[in-house]
């Protein structure tokens, strides 16, 4: 399989770009932070989404979905990256469908992400840093569990109708076994969400869990094995991110280097100027090499291959260092406009620091690389 | 189609391993590893043998025409064959200009003639070509050129002096950049080739900050060349010299790639610091430098295949392989680097035994040139910035 996209795939990118071009430009973000918007993204925009097919592209056909893959998958969220648009896409049609896939789940939650009136949010983290321990319990009481803890960074967990939650049914927080991943539904009992605006306008979660009392059906597939299924949603929300930073880090670059062809000073193009030529020609490699891993990692996941980890944490961690850089450098070639909020490229910059933490930073990412080269 | 492609790659594992000699799957561990053939050949157990079973199924260039040595595969055909080599860690079986360089600008700008004589040589590594190119006062500005060709009826009388010609003391063959004309810079070049056995060429290697003198001078006085040794038309010679460029820049990004056959930088960080009781690593600075740095070379050998893909596709920016060069040179210095920190002051000893000649240190040295030769890396910015993100003037 040549690492370029198909036919189809490039079709579908024409499709997306136009689409989330006209729905949901960077003007569709700013208007819902200038309207303090509670929810955190548009229902509206979520249910065109549907209508377009797009909340079930990682859906089987035969369960009503498009039945496509995890490159297809990185198309649409590059276009959401690059438009900044708010949307439940990655927690939802990606993360819950990869984790929910193949389990009794799948029939009770699809129909409704299918036709854009589900959305779920991931109940992973319990601290600032994204670790792979799980502290929170689910201790076994009547015929099903009861949860009980803290989750953070629950982005759309104020809103979601579903909350898949990572807790610990044996061991300490630290072990790799023990672990069961559940579907919660919402206004669930003695759970409290409570909606933080982050740096770049976006809406999520602390969750307090008091004692949450679920049935045993809520178990996504089996107690004690939340691991394969946690490792699905990971893998697939660490790529989706990927590709939406590619997006993001892209976006700021196209500004950028369309910035420095239309202002002058000293009576000339700041673009003829070769201490930022060099500047943005670094950046452009970075950003290809970047592309380069994030489709790597999404042809291996569809591929099921068992290298795919690796790849999925070189692509996280590729993506953070070069979007990172794309909108350091965004900010600073646009010059002082460049720190006005009236300018979209200081958005750039603070969505590119919310995904890079989202799911593992490049630390967390490289550390994994190592780890599995063993050094 | 797929099906083709599967029992391929099943004939070609079983070939491989049939035919690939154990010790051409051990890694390059210095210069005398790879295998440049030629008239005057200093092979090593196995090297010849690996060469030429290769040779003979045309597969030391697997994606040129077969009427020209090659093996006549598609792109998915030649990245099976890659991948399958990769399996087995099997060396490059011939190091050779003639195929990363010459051979493309051949098959490009060549006569039939041409293409039959030189192309089929390179294929089974007879003739070890150098690189007439740069000149003591042409460097970044190539096109400065000054070495002359006088036109002398059916051939051409060249004078003048090239310099960091690579193995120009080991090579038989040389193609070379002349003047034809003064009076157009970029439109007085035209692209020679000549036997570097020809009365009135010398070679002087110049010793280099490695200890090593891979680079020589190489200087031409009155050196007669047939005109029928001219590739494409008089004065047209620059258009074959850019050409050929990119697929210089491209053969140098490779050395961004980690080498076939393990990880040396990984290994020899292992076997100098050791691990801690978690297996990491037991210095933690140098452990998360190494980890970024890996980060970015592996992203780095996904881009490649990417590249590789585009170009079969004929869908890459003409002007990609100066990012590839631009970036795979310096993440091949920033990998010495980091062998250096990790080897400690065992990786300083110039002469031992123990450092096989300072092996380590000497390579570390050699990386240096890699950002400065084929163009350097501000000129790939350079490139980049005006070509590809279309930078004002």
């Amino acid at each position: 399989m040549p690492l370029f996209l198909n036919e189809d795939q490039t079709a579908l990118q024409d499709t997306i770009r136009d689409f989330v071009g006209e729905q949901a430009p960077v003007s569709h973000m700013r208007g819902l932070r200038d309207a303090k918007d509670a929810t955190g993204f548009s229902r509206d925009l979520w249910k065109s989404f549907a209508e377009m097919g797009f909340t079930g592209l990682l859906i089987g056909e035969d369960e009503g979905g498009l039945g496509l893959g995890h490159v297809e998958a990185g198309v649409v969220l590059e276009e959401i990256g690059r438009n900044l648009s708010p949307s439940p896409f990655l927690t939802t049609a990606v993360a819950a469908v990869e984790a929910l896939k193949g389990t009794a789940h799948a029939a009770r939650w699809f129909p409704g992400i299918i036709a854009g009136d589900t959305v779920a949010a991931l109940a992973i983290d319990e601290a600032a840093k994204h670790r792979d321990s799980v502290g929170l319990t689910a201790e076994r009481s009547g015929n099903g569990f009861k949860l009980t803890g803290k989750k953070q960074f629950v982005t759309h967990g104020h809103v979601a109708d579903l909350l898949i939650v990572a807790a610990r049914t044996a061991g300490s927080a630290d072990d790799a076994e023990g672990v069961t991943l559940f579907a919660i539904p919402k206004d669930a009992a003695n759970l409290t969400a409570t909606p933080e605006r982050l740096a770049d306008a976006s809406l999520a979660a602390r969750l307090e869990f008091d004692g949450v009392e679920v049935d045993a059906d809520a178990v996504i597939g089996d107690v004690d094995g939340g691991r394969s299924p946690l490792d699905r949603l990971l893998r697939a929300g660490r790529t989706g991110a990927s590709a939406e930073l590619l997006g993001v880090g892209g976006g700021a670059m196209d500004m950028t280097v369309g910035y420095l062809k239309q202002r002058k000073q000293f009576g000339t193009l700041i673009g003829s100027f070769q201490a930022l030529q060099h500047r943005a020609a670094h950046l452009y490699s970075e950003m290809e090499v970047a592309r380069a891993a994030v489709l790597k990692a999404q042809q291996l996941l569809d591929l099921d291959s068992p290298h795919a980890d690796t790849a999925v944490s070189v692509a996280k961690a590729m993506t953070a260092l070069a979007t990172t850089l794309s909108v350091q450098e965004g900010v600073q070639m646009h010059g002082g406009i460049g720190m006005t909020d009236e300018y979209d490229i200081g958005f750039y910059m603070k969505r590119a620091r919310v995904l890079a933490e989202m799911f593992g930073d490049a630390n967390f990412h490289a550390d994994k690389v190592a780890r599995a080269a063993g050094y | 189609m797929t099906q083709d492609l599967d029992t391929f790659r099943s004939e070609t594992r079983a070939w491989l391993e049939a035919n690939c000699p154990p010790e051409m799957r051990q890694p390059v561990r210095s210069e005398k590893d790879a295998c440049w053939g030629g008239r005057n050949p200093d092979f090593q157990p196995g090297q010849k043998e690996w060469m030429d079973a290769m040779a003979s199924r045309g597969w030391t260039v697997p994606d040129w025409p077969k009427a020209y040595g090659g093996g006549g595969l598609s792109p998915a055909e030649t990245k099976i064959l890659r991948e399958e080599m990769a399996a087995i860690k099997a060396r490059n079986p011939l190091n050779s200009f003639g195929i990363s360089m010459l051979g493309p600008a051949l098959l490009k700008y060549g006569t039939e003639e041409q293409k039959l004589e030189y192309l089929t040589k390179i294929a089974r590594g007879e003739i070890r070509w150098c690189q007439g190119y740069s000149e003591p006062n042409a460097g970044s500005d190539l096109a400065s050129l000054a070495t002359s060709a006088e036109d002398a009826g059916d051939h051409y009388i060249v004078n003048g002096q090239k310099v960091w010609t690579s193995y120009a003391d080991k090579a038989d063959w040389i193609f070379c950049l002349v003047r034809t004309d003064k009076s157009s810079k970029q439109g007085g070049i035209s692209f020679v080739l000549f036997d570097m056995a020809s009365e009135g060429v010398s070679t002087k290697p110049i010793l280099l900050i490695s200890g090593y003198s891979p680079f020589c001078e190489t200087f031409m006085d009155n050196v007669k060349v047939p005109k029928s040794q001219r590739v494409h038309d008089e004065n047209k010679g620059w258009d074959v010299a850019k050409y050929l460029l990119g697929h210089e820049r491209e053969m140098i990004s490779g050395m961004g790639l980690a080498s076939s056959g393990g990880n040396p930088l990984l290994d020899g960080a292992i076997a100098t610091i050791g691990l801690d009781s978690e297996g990491r690593l037991a210095d933690p600075l140098l452990r998360a430098a190494i980890a970024t740095f890996e980060v970015r070379a592996k992203a780095f050998g996904s881009m490649s295949e990417r590249f590789i893909d585009e170009l079969k596709a004929g869908r890459a920016h003409p002007a990609q392989p100066s990012m590839m060069k631009y970036y795979g040179t310096e993440l091949n210095k920033s990998r010495h680097e980091l062998m250096m920190a990790s080897g400690g002051s065992d990786a300083l000893e110039w002469e031992s035994e123990g450092s096989r000649g300072g092996a380590e240190a000497r390579a570390w040295l050699r990386t240096k040139a890699n950002s400065i030769e084929g163009g350097t890396s501000e000129v790939q910015l350079n490139i980049i910035a005006k070509r590809i993100l279309e930078l004002p003037a």
